[in-house]
Order: structure tokens, then C-alpha cells, then sequence
């Protein structure tokens, strides 16, 4: 898991905790990392949490989209490179393409498996992933192989230069806005009779199909939207880092992402981006704190880190299986709530806070 | 007499095992019927087969004139049939209102660009909706467990959860399997009279399940009798019950 050691762009020469001194800095290049994986929950909310499809091949959709976007806006290649495309594209047209790329991966993936069952679903799209990294790493002229793509254009450094404000700053401030317009698309999609069907596939697809929906269809298309939204974000992640190579998109990426989703709460839209921010912390935060910890510790923190996300899962499915935020009863933002404050199991009350409020107080609640 | 549903020589084998053998029976338009049986007779795989949830290894299934033989339970149900489970198969994590609310058709709000780009429109439809799925619930019972989580009702709220789903939707026929199983004695004598009401009132056909002979009685004009994956016999109640080989069938061989 390379690049997701990478916070900054310098970090890749100097080592991480240079630029823990400088907490500021640390904080902004978490943020924009924290965002980017923000997006991927998102992603993955819409396939898990709200349908209940499994995607463990999260990190293929996401690559795809780092690499098409890489090509589309990079120079054409050099006298030792050897890649497609180089067409010199604009950045936003970059983020389009990858985003497309996600979405089109998704359709072709989606086609033949989205009718398998869960376990074999889980299999195929692992494979999928390791099929297509195996690809990117052997096959010559495609995408430069190992050596990887090598100065992906940075969006708006010009400008940010010219204005002397802090690049890292600005980055943070275009994947936040990136963030807002997914989670409201997102949003709009699932709080809606739409996002409806998705949880009554989730819960029942006989049921579902019994009642007149096309579940199949259904199921194809939130697979293709939230391949399509992870290949947005890891178009953005290249743009941010500069150089990708196939193995910095390894399966630990995805279950990384997985592990945000559970943690913040498998269908809720802001719990999963609450997750991003928590296990981004644990990820990233802990070889911070490498030197403050006893020697036979701080050597092995990368190693630690994992142990850390395996302990978060297995904490989290044995103590609080519905996440941080739980999700709410209610799935349409058009339904109707129950009338204020009455009736016995009364349900959707005030959004997060009243989730977490009713977390807190131990309501049930019994998340998927 | 005017058919709605026909069946006629339906075979549903799982593996070695033959659940429905060559069974062939009729539904007349705007009629209550009831179809009885031991168990294992293969009533629910019947229904399975007609609504479409199981796919049938022989036979046809004719609709309204129409051939639904094999087709898949969405487009069963959008025909204008629709069927309860036996086993209540609630959308649990839902609450019970839009467990209603996912039923009826075409819904703007449906397709995935309607809520980003036209949310007014499907905000008004799902008034809609809701305010009808109220109208269902209360017809139950449920109106008070409205905003309560599915998986949370009692088993016998889960029943009349099956009911109300079937209920919401506007289909000419519904296939009830077991409605009154669990539910109290009050509510199903209600229960009776909203069949009755619904068919009066609106035409629609109903073929039931049940165990319940006192419930078939009152609420059937024709018993349709099953055993072993055949028909045995049809036609009024009375006779139906009375009829040798169906009481041979549910007291076993002692009564022969």
C-alpha cells in the first residue's frame, strides 16, 4: 500500500514525520486524503450498504479511473516511457474520463456477475482486481507498466504559484468541494423511492421482485453509479499525487475502504464519510506518533496499523455492528416521518444527531 | 363461467422429489376460492409457480387469456397478479410504511435522475403513496406501527404486513397463502370481511391457502383439493369437504 503512505506530494522523498512538525500541513494533506476515501465509502454505500452487493475489487474501479484520467492529461510519453494516450487533455476532462472509465468497468463487471450470489460475487471482483493489476504491471506499451505514470498534471498549481497560496491548501479545498457534490448526488439518489428499492433488494429480492422491480436492473445501476463515483476519486487521487503504479492500488486499498464503511455506519451516507475521517486516522495518523512510541513499537508500526484495522473490524462486528451512525429507518427523504415525539418504536428522528443520540441512549436499531 | 386463472398440467420436480404432479384447476373471475390440502400437498409450490417466484418443469399457466407460463414474478405482478408468502417475507430494516411504499408502479421517483433533477414531482407522488399506504395499514391494523422497523413486528403483525402488501398494489387476482395464520380470531373475521369487501367492491379475485377449514368455509364459494401434486377435486365447499378420497387424503389411510 505505497501510495496511500504518500500525504504530500514531497512526502515521497522526505519521510513522513518531517512533516509532523509542521502540523498544519499534516492536518490539510490528511483532510484531502480523508476526503478522497470519503468518496469512495460514498461509492461503496450506494453498492454495499444501501443494495448489499459485495465489491471486493473497490481498488480496480478506483485504479481504472487514476489511470484514465493519468492518460488523458499527461504529455505524450518520453524517450524511456511507454504508454497510450498523453493527450495533453484539460484536468476536469481527466476526472470526467475516469469517472466514465469507473462507470463503464462497472457495467462490463456488473453484467455477467451482479446475478451470482453473494460469495461468488465476493471472489469474482477480487479477481477482477488482481486480473487488471496484473495487466497494468506486465503488459507492454499499455500504461508503462511497473515504472508507472510519472508527473500527472497538478490542477490549478499555476495559479495557486501566481497567487501564492499554499497548493496544498487549494487541493484540499477542490476535493472537499468534489466531496459535497458526490455526497449530495449520493443523497439524492438514495434518500429517494429509488434508494428505496436498493434496501428492499437488500433485504429481500424475492419480495422485491414479487412486487413488479427489475431487481437485476436495479442492481446494475448502483453498481455502475458507485463504480462510477470511484473512479472519480481515484482520477483525483492521481491529480493530487502525481505518480501512480499498478501496485500502489493493491486489495488492501479496498478493504480499507470496507472497513470505513463499516466502522461509520453501512448505510448512512454521512457515517460512511464519518468512517473515512476515523480508520483515514487510524491509517494515517499512526506512524505520526512512531517515535513517541517504545522502540520494539515504532519499528514496526506499519506493521501495528494493520493490526489496528483488524482489531476496528472485529471491535465494530461484535460491539456495534451498525457503526458509529447507524442507518436510519427511513430511506425516502419524500416519506413521511412518524408524528413528533410519539408512537411506540417512533422512528426517524432529526437526521445524524438524532441517530447518534439514539445510538447513545441504546436504542435498537439492528443495522445491516 | 368466466375463467381468470387456468392451470393445467403444472409439474414442479426439486431433484427425485415430484411437489406438483400434473395439477390442473380453474379460478373463476371475481370469485373466492380456497385451495386446501394435507401438507406437503404442494399448494404453496403451486402458487410459486403461478406467481412466478419458481419456475414450472411442465404445464401452463394462462392469465387473463394471456400464457404466464415461466415468466418472472415482476412481470406476474405487473400483469395485475400479486400473492402473499406463506412464510412473511417483510423487508425487515425498512419501516413498515415504505415497506408499502416501495409497492406501487411506475414511480417517478423510481428512476435515479427523477429525484436529482424533478425532486418536487416525486415528493408529490410519494404524498401519494404514503397517504394511501395510511389508508392500507389502518384497513390492518398497522396504522399505528407505521414508522416501526418490519423486523420488528410480531409474527402475526408480519401476516397482516404480507396482506397490506398485496393490498397496496391493484391487481385482479391475489394468491393469499395462510393469511390467518397467528392472527387473533377478531381480526381475522375482519379479515373476512375486507376479502368480501374487496372482491364486491372492486372485482378482484382471490385463491387462498389455508388450514383453516372454518375460515374456508365462511370465506369460499369453491375448494379446490389438493394431494400428493394433483387435483383431487373442485366445486362447492360442502361437497368438497364431504368428498371420500380428500378426507382419505387429510386423515390417512385408517379412514379407508
Amino acid at each position: 500500500m505505497l501510495s496511500l503512505d504518500v500525504l504530500t506530494p514531497l512526502a515521497g522523498e522526505l519521510p513522513l514525520l518531517v512533516t509532523f512538525s509542521g502540523g498544519v500541513n499534516w492536518t490539510v494533506g490528511f483532510l484531502t486524503t480523508a476526503a478522497i476515501f470519503a468518496i469512495v465509502a460514498l461509492a461503496l454505500n450506494v453498492q454495499w450498504g444501501y443494495t448489499g452487493t459485495i465489491n471486493f475489487g473497490v481498488v480496480a474501479f478506483f485504479g481504472i479511473g487514476a489511470y484514465v484520467s493519468a492518460l488523458l492529461t499527461l504529455d505524450p510519453p518520453g524517450q524511456f516511457e511507454n504508454y497510450v494516450g498523453g493527450l495533453e487533455l484539460p484536468v476536469p476532462v481527466g476526472w470526467v474520463g475516469g469517472m466514465i472509465a469507473g462507470g463503464v468497468l462497472a457495467l462490463l463487471v456488473g453484467l455477467p456477475t451482479l446475478r451470482l450470489r453473494d460469495d461468488f460475487l465476493a471472489i469474482a471482483t477480487i479477481g477482477i482486481a488482481t486480473i487488471l493489476r496484473s495487466i497494468a504491471n506486465t503488459q507492454e506499451g499499455l500504461v508503462n507498466r511497473a515504472r508507472g505514470l510519472n508527473g500527472v498534471p497538478r490542477p490549478l498549481e499555476g495559479m495557486s504559484r501566481d497567487l501564492s497560496i499554499d497548493y496544498d491548501l487549494v487541493l484540499l479545498i477542490m476535493t472537499g468541494l468534489a466531496l459535497l457534490v458526490v455526497f449530495l448526488v449520493v443523497r439524492g439518489a438514495t434518500a429517494s423511492p429509488w434508494g428505496r428499492v436498493l434496501r428492499a433488494i437488500r433485504e429481500n429480492e424475492a419480495t422485491t421482485q414479487s412486487v413488479g422491480k427489475m431487481t437485476t436492473s436495479y442492481r446494475i445501476q448502483s453498481f455502475v453509479l458507485g463504480g462510477a463515483l470511484m473512479g472519480l476519486a481515484g482520477a483525483i487521487w492521481a491529480h493530487r499525487i502525481g505518480t501512480i503504479a499498478p501496485d500502489s492500488f493493491d486489495n488492501l486499498t479496498t478493504f480499507l475502504v470496507w472497513t470505513m464503511v463499516m466502522v461509520g455506519g453501512s448505510g448512512n451516507n454521512r457515517g460512511v464519510m464519518l468512517g473515512a475521517l476515523v480508520v483515514g486516522f487510524v491509517w494515517f495518523g499512526l506512524p505520526l506518533i512512531q517515535e513517541e512510541l517504545p522502540d520494539f513499537l515504532g519499528s514496526r508500526v506499519f506493521m501495528l496499523r494493520r493490526i489496528a484495522i483488524g482489531l476496528l473490524i472485529v471491535g465494530f462486528i461484535l460491539a456495534r455492528p451498525q457503526g458509529l451512525l447507524a442507518e436510519e429507518p427511513r430511506v425516502s427523504r419524500f416519506a413521511p416521518r412518524g408524528e413528533g415525539g410519539g408512537g411506540s418504536g417512533g422512528g426517524g428522528s432529526g437526521g445524524w444527531l438524532g441517530a447518534l443520540r439514539m445510538r447513545l441512549r441504546g436504542r435498537p436499531g439492528e443495522g445491516g | 363461467m368466466d375463467v381468470l386463472l387456468e392451470v393445467s398440467g403444472l409439474v414442479k420436480r426439486f431433484g427425485g422429489h415430484v411437489a406438483v404432479d400434473g395439477a390442473t384447476f380453474e379460478v373463476e373471475r371475481g370469485s373466492i376460492s380456497g385451495l386446501i390440502g394435507p401438507n406437503g400437498a404442494g399448494k404453496t409450490t403451486c402458487f410459486n409457480c403461478i406467481a412466478g417466484a419458481l419456475r414450472p418443469d411442465g404445464g401452463r399457466v394462462v392469465f387473463a387469456g394471456e400464457d404466464i407460463t415461466g415468466l418472472p414474478s415482476y412481470r406476474v405482478f405487473r400483469r395485475g397478479l400479486t400473492r402473499t408468502f406463506q412464510i412473511p417475507q417483510e423487508l425487515g430494516a425498512l419501516t413498515v410504511l415504505e415497506n408499502l411504499m416501495v409497492v406501487p408502479e411506475e414511480q417517478a421517483g423510481e428512476r435515479i435522475q427523477e429525484s436529482w433533477l424533478r425532486p418536487w414531482r416525486v415528493a408529490a407522488q410519494e404524498r401519494e403513496i404514503a397517504e394511501r399506504a395510511h389508508e392500507v395499514l389502518a384497513e390492518v391494523d398497522l396504522g399505528h406501527e407505521a414508522q416501526n422497523r418490519a423486523g420488528n413486528l410480531s409474527g402475526g403483525q408480519r401476516k397482516l404486513l404480507e396482506l397490506a402488501r398485496a393490498l397496496m398494489s391493484s391487481p385482479s387476482l391475489i394468491l393469499l397463502d395462510e393469511p390467518s395464520a397467528g392472527v387473533n380470531p377478531t381480526l381475522t373475521l375482519r379479515l373476512i370481511e375486507r376479502i368480501r369487501a374487496l372482491r364486491d367492491r372492486f372485482g378482484i379475485t382471490f385463491l387462498v391457502i389455508a388450514h383453516d377449514m372454518d375460515l374456508m368455509l365462511r370465506l369460499c364459494e369453491r375448494l379446490i383439493a389438493m394431494a400428493d401434486g394433483t387435483v383431487l377435486v373442485a366445486g362447492d365447499p360442502h361437497d368438497v369437504l364431504e368428498n371420500a378420497e380428500v378426507q382419505a387424503a387429510y386423515l390417512g389411510a385408517q379412514a379407508l
